[in-house]
């Protein structure tokens, strides 16, 4: 039984090191100047994770498989422990484990305790169920004012823009995500309803919205296409197809298309869907 | 610190996970009796067990309190209103009420047990007061329409009173336990400790229940 | 003197009635055993909403005749919606988490062997311990209700007569929210769609009733702990057990109320109107929300995770406690580093306190506590690698003995690494950018608490089993039991890691919405073969663990050649455990093996000279029976 057991040990740490280092089910490639440090961040700590989960099953396995008992007379060896043991392995896996924690703060602090790079493009994001409506300040560059008393989604106002602002005019809220690709995208993240969450894959990037708060958050994507944006923090039952495209489009073809008014601009995105193909997964 | 087997007489010392005898075993025998006394209630047992209740009473306040002082910042709602002059009586009647189960600890331990009782009524009488003080201060602000739901502050208050309020009627729950079955000693020196073992607890009880009373009086009194 | 000292002794004479026996007994081992039996019925109800829920995402559209006769709303023609999938999902978590896991270690096994292990002769508050389990099952019966007041129409029309809130019938089974509860979808009630009225009302009361028990419990055992250990039984002489039972007391009485506080903020928001978690100028559903303003749906976060941390670890400790105790035991060895186990037990527990906001990175809190939640929460693998290392030293140099309790604890041992492992992953802020409400979370937590907790249990009832029931479980059978699930949870929750890998959202009804999911169907098919099979087997356990309970072959009194004070008394053991004898302990309690004594295990209460008098000869393993 000890053998049987120190083999099932040992041939299901193969297997699961296998589903992770086949590279058949990995992360999308990233598409964000982060996502290369979140990469090498990931990879690091597997690579941690993967050598202290098979060194320990591997030592399970073995000392289930040596240690059995065969049926003679010897008794096991009486043993307290060995305090010097405990130390040494103590302070080696509080060293990794506590300098992997110190290095992982490095891309949350680059994308969450510094301040929006100049010349960020600013997207008021308001999520609903089950919905995403993305709001443009236009060519003014001025987002319009908007007011939840004004709200009405039976006539599309979906995030209150106030008619009698003049920076409003120019804005247009959509239902697909545009961004620039190489320039800082600044998002202002808001729900109307329950607590939602911005989730795309690619971007190596997430971030809840809360009903009551704006929540500031910048990154810069650097790579053209088309990419699903999804909902991930359940919002009621169509949480499952809360789902929007998210556009990068090189500078030009950008300017073109937030410099347009609002019909026009959900005419262009249409046709920019089809112009840009989801990735090959 | 392995096992060391010897040939003599002496005691195998089985490492750290056994060790040397304990010279007078534990909490058990902290009353001094012999090896020999089988299993004896010990007034212990209630004391660690009210300040077991004690410690997780405190922090359901503690939770009340944070989320109080974070929903005070969140927004600009935020409105206290004028306390009901009556609290301060509620105050002084819970602490009054602290002294006389005080007095009638003190009395019991001396063996006066007529005392005891004594202090004891008077202190179900003030606590019986200041429930009813604090229902009249409810009173008041409903008849003034301060309701739970029109304002933060609002429902704050009524929370925590309300919740303190029902801890109380807890304490006046254990006090009336005293009365009706501990004011005559008791029959043996088991009964006996348990007859001091509870009053000491509920008192307390009923000493925390006071400090918490402050504690909240003044946070709805003075925070923002 | 004899007659007084017993009649001072036995502050409870035995019970003779029927109801008194069983029914409202004060006596430890029979609520240890009712809370067993609550969670062998609770788990049940999980594992059916697990399986249909497996069932749902890799075969959208099955018909399940069954579930079209009990709920039509929800589930017409036999397929189940999206919200009644989502009402399974916060079914399932609730369940399991509270009702099984919060449970059967600590209220089942706690309840059973603390008193004895220690020497006592039953809980400081015998009438306290059974409130808490009544109150418990209370409990357990108001999110059962839960489950009609919004799959049935009849039930749910009764309770939409209570408010506007309390709304029935909504078609899915329960609430819809996750065990989380997140408000302001938790607290707006039905505007917010389906699965927000009555369903979450009882919910929420459901979980106060559960604090409440669980806190008399808590009370309970610190209470015993400290004041009733017998002659000789040191802090340091007390089976890791009673330690990993003592700290998850501690855990329990002081994480329990914040979530009863919250608790009442969100009922209170659901029915008096107020707005603790709810901010203003909402729009629900095409309407706005005039009579909410200037609440905090993080408010909510912070007290549900403050208590949501330090909970997994009362999941978790029992059953480590026990994997070390049934390690030493086969083994025939002491454990080893018994110090730096109590120690890591603790800080374990200790630092579970500190590290609530790594459930939370993405919520919009502070990101500069996000800093220090993350460097706090890599610092608790330490204590856990600490006892991984303990475990292994403890199988060095062993002679073991493949019982299934050790199957189950090796097992335990395997399936913490595995899941603990992947802490290290999702306690990095930074990587929480992709994998926050992935499956790779779900991963991560089913197999610490829903696996490896689980063989902790399965391993504690195969060992005290003979104990409780004066009759051995069938060791075919539970080796049988053993391999299925061992391999079979391995093939569920391995691949999770995969989905998320890919992206893979928590909480998701279906996966037919988005490309970048496509390549996750053979996974999820695998996962649910696999799920069926395992779920399948454990009929296995419950038919052992039922038909042996009168059928099983008769236990001795030490069947297992164990040493702690469980094995000295009969099996089963009478009402007052020791039968008026004072237990006096001169042994720690892992004495295994023990160079010069006359058997391979010295007993707690054998003489201090065994050795000594056994002529400090290495006498073969006699064996006692």
């Amino acid at each position: 039984m000890g053998r049987l057991l120190g083999i099932a040990i040992w041939l299901i740490t193969i297997l699961s090191v296998w589903m992770f280092v086949s590279g058949k089910w990995w992360f999308p490639p990233a598409i964000t100047t982060h996502g290369p440090q979140y990469d090498r961040q990931f990879l690091i700590t597997i690579i941690v994770v993967g050598i202290s989960f098979a060194a320990a099953q591997i030592g399970l396995g073995w000392v289930v498989w040596k240690y059995r008992d065969s049926g003679d007379k010897q008794r096991a060896t009486y043993s307290h422990g060995n305090n010097r043991l405990e130390v040494v392995w103590t302070v080696i896996t509080a060293i990794i484990f506590i300098s992997l924690g110190i290095m992982g703060q490095r891309v949350w602090a680059s994308l969450q305790l510094t301040k929006v790079p100049a010349g960020a493009y600013t997207i008021a994001v308001t999520a609903q169920q089950f919905s995403w409506n993305f709001h443009y300040p236009g060519k003014d560059g001025v987002f319009g004012h908007t007011d939840p008393n004004l709200i009405d989604d039976s006539s599309l106002n979906f995030v209150g823009l106030d008619d009698t602002d003049p920076n409003a005019k120019d804005d247009s809220v959509v239902a697909t995500l545009a961004i620039p690709a190489d320039r800082p995208v600044e998002l202002i993240l808001n729900s109307k309803d329950v607590t939602h969450s911005f989730f795309v894959p690619q971007l190596r990037f997430k971030q809840d919205l809360v009903p009551g708060m704006k929540i500031h958050v910048h990154f810069t994507a650097n790579k053209v296409g088309k990419y699903e944006l999804a909902c991930a923090e359940l919002c009621g039952m169509n949480h499952y197809k809360m789902k929007a495209y998210m556009l990068v489009l090189p500078q030009t073809e950008f300017d073109e298309l937030v410099a347009l008014p609002q019909a026009q601009f959900q005419a262009r995105q249409a046709e920019l869907l089809n112009k840009y193909q989801l990735p090959n997964y | 610190m392995a096992a060391t087997a010897t040939g003599t007489d002496r005691t195998v010392h089985a490492g750290v996970g056994g060790g040397p005898r304990p010279r007078n075993g534990n909490g058990f025998h902290k009353n001094g009796e012999g090896d020999d006394v089988p299993f004896r209630f010990s007034p212990a047992r209630y004391r660690i067990g009210v300040w077991a209740a004690i410690g997780s009473i405190l922090m359901l306040f503690v939770a009340l309190t944070s989320a109080y002082i974070v929903r005070s910042a969140s927004s600009d709602d935020w409105r206290r209103i004028a306390m009901p002059k009556i609290l301060w009586v509620s105050t002084a009647l819970l602490i009054v009420s602290s002294i006389t189960i005080e007095l009638s600890r003190r009395s019991l331990k001396s063996r006066h047990d007529a005392a005891y009782s004594r202090w004891l009524l008077n202190t179900v009488v003030l606590g019986v007061g200041f429930v009813a003080s604090q229902l009249i201060a409810w009173r008041q602000l409903v008849r003034q329409g301060v309701y739970m739901a029109s304002n933060p502050y609002n429902s704050f208050f009524y929370l925590l009173t309300g919740a303190h309020g029902l801890h109380v009627l807890g304490g006046l729950g254990a006090l009336a336990y005293l009365v009706l079955t501990t004011r005559r000693v008791a029959k043996s020196i088991d009964g006996e400790l348990r007859r001091t073992g509870a009053a000491d607890a509920v008192a307390i009880y009923w000493h925390f229940m006071d400090a918490l009373w402050i504690g909240l009086f003044a946070l709805l009194m003075f925070w923002k | 003197m004899a007659e007084a000292t017993h009649a001072e002794v036995h502050r409870h004479p035995a019970p003779t009635s029927f109801i008194r026996k069983y029914i409202f007994s004060l006596d430890h081992k029979v609520i240890g055993i009712q809370y067993l039996l609550l969670a062998l019925a609770a788990v049940i109800v999980g594992m059916i909403m697990s399986v249909l829920m497996r069932v749902n995402l890799s075969w959208p559209g099955t018909h399940i005749k069954i579930m079209e006769t009990l709920f039509p709303q929800g589930a017409p023609g036999g397929v189940m919606t999206p919200e009644f999938y989502l009402s399974l999902v916060t079914m399932h978590g609730t369940i399991m988490v509270f009702f099984v896991l919060t449970t059967a270690p600590q209220g089942g096994f706690g309840n059973y062997f603390l008193p004895i292990q220690i020497g006592a002769e039953d809980m400081a508050f015998p009438l306290l311990n059974m409130m808490s389990f009544w109150v418990t099952l209370v409990g357990f019966v108001v999110i059962l209700t839960a489950i009609f007041a919004e799959g049935n129409a009849t039930v749910g029309g009764w309770f939409s007569k209570l408010g506007t809130s309390f709304a029935g019938g909504s078609g899915t089974v329960g609430p819809i929210g996750g065990w989380t509860g997140y408000p302001p979808l938790s607290a707006l009630g039905p505007i917010a769609g389906p699965g927000q009225g009555a369903g979450v009302n009882l919910w929420v009361i459901s979980i106060a009733i559960f604090c409440v028990g669980s806190l008399l419990g808590a009370l309970n055992f610190i209470t015993t702990l400290l004041n009733m250990r017998t002659r000789g039984m040191t802090l340091m002489r007390m089976p890791l057990t009673c330690w990993a039972w003592f700290t998850t007391a501690i855990l329990a009485l002081l994480s329990f109320p914040v979530l009863l506080g919250g608790g009442i903020l969100l009922l209170l928001d659901r029915i008096a109107g107020t707005s603790f978690f709810i901010p203003g100028g909402l729009y629900v559903s095409g309407n706005t929300v005039p009579l909410h303003n200037g609440g905090s749906p993080l408010l909510w976060q912070h007290l549900f995770w403050f208590f949501g941390h330090p909970e997994v670890y009362i999941a978790i400790l029992p059953g480590m406690g026990a994997t070390s105790h049934i390690l030493s035991t086969f083994a025939r060895k002491p454990v080893f580093g018994y110090r730096a186990m109590v120690f890591a037990i603790f800080a374990i527990g200790m630092l579970g306190f500190f590290v609530w906001g790594h459930h939370m990175f993405m919520s919009g809190m502070s990101p500069y506590s996000a800093v220090a939640f993350s460097v706090l929460t890599l610092s608790i693998g330490v204590p856990s690698a600490i006892k991984t290392f303990n475990w292994l030293g403890t199988l060095w140099g062993a002679k073991i003995r493949f019982t299934t309790p050790m199957l189950f604890s090796i097992g335990f041992v395997s399936l913490f690494v595995a899941g603990g492992i992947t802490g290290l992953v999702l306690g990095q802020s930074s990587l929480d950018f992709f994998f926050h409400d992935t499956y790779f979370v779900t991963a991560h937590f089913h197999l610490v608490m829903g696996v490896a907790s689980i063989f902790g249990m399965f391993a504690a009832t195969y060992f005290w089993f003979p104990k409780m029931f004066g009759r051995c479980m069938n060791e075919g059978i539970g080796k049988i039991h053993f391999w299925i699930t061992f391999l079979g949870v391995y093939a569920i929750f391995v691949p999770f890691h995969a989905m998320g890998l890919l992206g893979m959202p928590r909480r998701y009804a279906q996966f037919t919405e988005y490309e970048f999911l496509k390549n996750s169907k053979g996974l999820v098919t695998f996962v649910t073969v696999a799920a069926i099979i395992t779920v399948t087997a454990q009929v296995l356990f419950y038919f052992n663990f039922f038909w042996s309970m009168f059928k099983g072959a008769p236990a001795s009194e030490n069947p297992w050649e164990a040493t702690t004070l469980e094995w000295i008394i009969p099996s089963p053991p009478p009402h007052d455990n020791f039968a008026g004898i004072i237990p006096t302990v001169f042994h720690g309690p892992y004495e295994f093996s023990v160079p010069g004594a006359p058997n391979d295990f010295i007993m707690q209460t054998d003489g201090e000279n065994i050795v000594a008098e056994a002529g400090g000869s290495n006498g073969g393993n006699g064996h006692r029976h």
